[in-house]
């Protein structure tokens, strides 16, 4: 049976699709699953230095469409889970050196290999976008609890609907409970209320996100910090595990204090 | 006082702006409808409806409204009261 392919998507850029990305392709492996993660951001590509896996890259996904390597060759195997794959963008070329079919037909033979294909999409709504997202099976749409952000994400959400109809699920990032416990952030009920579509993950803000980026170790690798977990239990849920959604808390006096947050 | 400071917050929180300024950019963006072009719209249902009945076209209110996905233009309408157009 072929693997499921699932595409993280915002509109807006900067909300955090590559570092949701790698923490949830990650958090499946840990889990158990196959899975290949793929860069669709042809040109600005990121999501091997996501990984930790930039040095190991030999060949990327155009080469592979450019009939200059096999399939298995573009893929870089992960160096802590070896059922995890990254297919790189190519750095050097333009958004749109990719059809939509071409993209169907590499997500599509990723799909036979392993349990769950991800796919990372460029931020904007043209053609990156629609390529990205055309082979999905579910489309994970990725808000911050602002108001730029939320509206772009409205945006891809209508077009799925209207052009595509794929199934899209919404994941608010860079929660600040303690704005939102002062009423100075939209709530995330707010915006799942607005958006209107199911939620499947609310992820903290937490600046061990971007320690742990810097070092190629994906906070999910920390399953101790409340940010690792809520990338985990979005993993659990893509498998069909009904994980509760936990009321994100304020960091603590005492957390604070040792500064931790 | 303090404390009175933090209730006035609670009834108008940066919280409850951004969620009224979200839904209103959401429910123009969605219909694909300027605020402008609504302003526009609701001067013409003003005068389509002054041609039939006498209201209040001060008091006429336009807007959209969200259920989920859906969203639906709502029209509020006041006919001029009875007594005033008695006389």
């Amino acid at each position: 049976m072929a693997g499921k392919i699932i595409t993280i998507s915002s509109g807006k850029g900067g909300v955090g699709k590559t570092t949701i990305t790698a923490n949830i392709g990650l958090g499946l492996a840990m889990l158990g699953a196959r899975v290949i993660c793929i860069d669709a951001d042809i040109g600005l590509r990121n999501l091997d230095v996501m990984l930790g896996l930039e040095n190991r890259i030999v060949y990327d996904i155009i080469n592979y469409i450019e009939g200059r390597c096999r399939f298995r060759q573009a893929l870089v195997r992960d160096k802590r889970f070896p059922e995890l794959f990254m297919l790189p963008a190519a750095q050097t070329r333009a958004k749109d050196a990719i059809s939509i079919e071409q993209m169907k037909s590499v997500a599509h033979e990723a799909a036979q290999m392993v349990d769950y294909v991800l796919i990372d999409s460029p931020a904007g709504i043209e053609h990156g976008f629609r390529c990205a997202s055309a082979p999905a099976e579910l489309v994970l749409v990725v808000a911050n609890p602002e108001i730029a952000s939320v509206r772009d994400a409205d945006r891809v959400v209508g077009l799925l609907e209207a052009e595509t109809n794929t199934p899209a699920r919404l994941i608010i990032n860079r929660i600040k409970p303690e704005m939102v416990q002062r009423k100075e952030m939209l709530a995330p009920e707010d915006v799942v209320d607005m958006l209107a579509i199911d939620l499947i993950g609310l992820i903290p803000e937490d600046p061990e996100i971007l320690t742990a980026s810097n070092r190629g170790n994906p906070i999910v690798l920390n399953n101790g910090s409340p940010a690792g977990k809520a990338f985990l239990d979005i993993s659990r849920r893509l498998q069909g595990e009904d994980v509760p959604f936990a009321p994100l808390k304020p960091p603590s006096f005492f957390q604070r204090l040792l500064g931790s947050h | 006082m303090n404390w009175l400071k933090l209730f006035r917050r609670r009834k108008n929180s940066d919280q409850e702006i951004a969620a009224q300024r979200l839904r209103l950019v959401l429910a123009h963006d969605r219909a694909n409808l300027s605020p402008g072009m609504l302003d526009m719209l609701k001067d013409e249902i003003i005068a389509v409806i002054s041609r039939h009945l006498e209201i209040d076209a001060d008091k006429v209110e336009v807007n959209f409204t969200e259920d989920q996905r859906e969203t639906r233009l709502v029209a509020d309408i006041p006919l001029s009261s009875p007594r005033r157009r008695a006389l």
